[in-house]
């Protein structure tokens, strides 16, 4: 599968991730090389085959429903780029 | 003292020979001198350094011993540590100090170790080669034009050069074994779910496991003894008992069958890298181990599904870093979707960006079950496959890294080459197993690495494969030259 640049910008924009203009066909370039790579997957039959999702197939662990975190919500917001009055601070989304 | 292990450090402390107020300062100041060439730390923590090592001595002197009780050590900068920065290698990250400590941070503080400074590493632990940090590549010390290895490349260089006795690792798809083979050190990456991830900032949570890198195998017992052990704060984090792992360090060998996998000893293993591992192997059929040739048939498709597992995973984890809570925030954002995609776009360097991408596409709708779903099939079928030599053989043998470290810029632009060099580590992972990797010997005066695979919680067994190894051989007692 490869990838043209139109394609990496839409990519980049799923993730929200900046990408320089300049950059985007050498992004389009690894990426499609790297897929490519992991397209030997499509050769191997996995028909019945579980997917993982532990090594040790243990099971969910679960807790009593009680409050265990303390409030910690100034400490937390001391290196947030930008809080008021214990909110924190983005653009105007609502005109 | 800065030649000294681990081990020996703690009998000398124990004895009173010296301090752990001299000991630590004689390491600080070896770190001033000698790190400006390796850049093996982001952040040196003297002040804590001395604080913890004077309350070490005071507790020495009431009587108190622990193994690790006043012992230096290098923390790599992906624990979160109260107070103190925490940059996983990335500008994202450059202005963050931790609001809380770490699970292993935590327990190696209530052994009483001393945090030297946290150190270096590839950005959000993804690289091989320890070139994708913000702070700049570190160098190996044993040549300082090649690359130490990733992604705890840092805390490789730093117990290679003798700047700590000990260092902690993260481990996704080799990224302690790796460097620790590349570095002439001991490295163990345990059981998925032996250690707690809690407080260390995830990239494929279903992969990362932290270990310890030292340079021998009894100095990693007594730090992985330290480290191991269940803690809720970790989901997937395993609710067993802790062993001592000194307690079986001098168990004989006779009779132990040592796997040796096929698909590790073919087309791609540079033959010196082999020779060396060849006559390693004939050491440890000296001290009674018996070679049994095995099959991991599907060994070449592990690369390939990590590269869909990893980035999917680490392109969900890092949805975090958004510029609001915490972190690198661009100037002057026009709106909300600028604010996101300029802090990350600013914040994350190419490799990060590369694989936030792969994974966002292979999760994206009409691609998931091609991609994640499948390599999640594939998983299954190499950790059947371990499942298979185990009930053969006691421990799996193979080279760690194909290749001794290559040169710095080598493999930069190429990212499917740098992904290949962990092409014998990266199904250890994939199948949640405990791996190591031991000083074996050189190549052009580079080290090369011995990989031991175990079976799920045998970490005693390996750990007592390469004590008695190292009883045998004194390739991890050299030092590179310039910091002997």
């Amino acid at each position: 599968m490869a990838l043209d640049s139109s394609e990496v910008q839409k990519i980049a924009h799923l993730a929200r991730l900046g990408v320089d203009p300049q950059d985007v066909p050498e992004y389009a370039r690894n990426l499609s090389n790297i897929l490519a790579f992991v397209e030997q997957l499509n050769a191997v039959d996995c028909s019945g085959v579980l997917p993982m999702a532990h090594p040790l197939d243990t099971r969910q662990r679960l807790r009593e429903d009680a409050v265990t975190e303390p409030n910690l919500r100034d400490k937390f917001q001391a290196h947030a780029p930008k809080v008021e009055a214990g909110l924190y601070l983005v653009p105007k989304v609502i005109e | 003292m800065h030649n000294k292990t681990l081990a020996e450090l703690a009998a000398d402390l124990k004895a009173k020979a010296y301090s752990s107020e001299e000991l630590t300062r004689s390491l600080l100041d070896r770190i001033a001198r000698l790190d400006p060439q390796l850049n093996s730390f982001v952040t040196v923590t003297a002040d804590i350094a001395l604080t913890q090592a004077r309350a070490a001595d005071a507790r020495i002197a009431a009587g108190e011993s622990g193994p690790l009780l006043g012992i230096p050590y290098a923390h790599k900068d992906i624990f979160c540590t109260d107070g103190v920065r925490t940059s996983c290698g990335s500008k994202m990250l450059d202005n963050f100090i931790a609001p809380y400590d770490a699970a292993v941070t935590g327990k190696l503080a209530t052994a009483g170790a001393v945090m030297l400074g946290k150190t270096n590493m590839d950005e959000f632990a993804m690289g091989s080669s320890n070139e994708t940090s913000f702070y700049g590549p570190v160098k190996n010390p044993w040549n300082l034009d090649v690359v130490p290895g990733g992604s705890s490349g840092g805390s490789a260089a730093a117990v290679a050069a003798r700047l700590a006795p000990a260092a902690t690792g993260t481990d996704t798809g080799g990224s302690i074994r790796q460097p620790a083979a590349l570095c002439n050190l001991t490295g163990i990456k345990p059981t998925y779910g032996r250690v707690s991830r809690y407080g260390m900032i995830a990239f494929a949570s279903s992969l990362d496991q932290a270990g310890p890198m030292t340079r021998t195998a009894e100095d990693a017992a007594i730090m992985l003894t330290a480290m191991a052990g269940f803690d809720p704060r970790d989901s997937t984090c395993v609710d067993r008992p802790v062993e001592d792992y000194r307690a079986a360090l001098g168990n004989s060998l006779k009779g132990l069958k040592v796997g040796l996998p096929k698909e590790y000893f073919g087309e791609g293993l540079d033959p010196a890298v082999g020779s060396v591992i060849q006559t390693a192997i004939d050491a440890l059929k000296k001290l009674g181990a018996e070679p049994v040739e095995i099959t991991l048939p599907n060994t070449a498709l592990a690369v390939p599904a990590y590269y869909v597992v990893a980035p999917a995973e680490c392109s969900s984890n890092l949805s975090r870093f958004d510029g609001v809570r915490f972190g690198y925030r661009c100037e002057n954002p026009k709106d909300l979707e600028d604010l996101y995609k300029r802090s990350r776009g600013e914040g994350f360097g190419p490799e990060v960006k590369r694989r936030i991408m792969i994974g966002t596409y292979a999760l994206s709708a009409g691609y998931y079950d091609a991609y994640y779903l499948k390599a999640q099939q594939v998983r299954h079928l190499i950790a059947d496959d371990f499942k298979q030599a185990f009930q053969k053989v006691d421990v799996i043998l193979g080279p760690t890294s194909p290749t001794v470290a290559f040169k710095l810029g080598e493999k930069f632009n190429d990212p499917v080459t740098m992904y290949l060099s962990d092409i014998y580590t990266i199904a250890v992972n994939l199948a949640g197993l405990p791996g190591m990797s031991i000083p074996a010997g050189f190549v052009h005066d580079l080290p090369v690495g011995l990989q031991l695979i175990g079976n799920y919680f045998d970490e005693a067994r390996l750990l007592n494969v390469a004590h008695q190894y190292q009883q045998a051989t004194d390739w991890h007692r050299r030092a590179p030259h310039g910091f002997n």
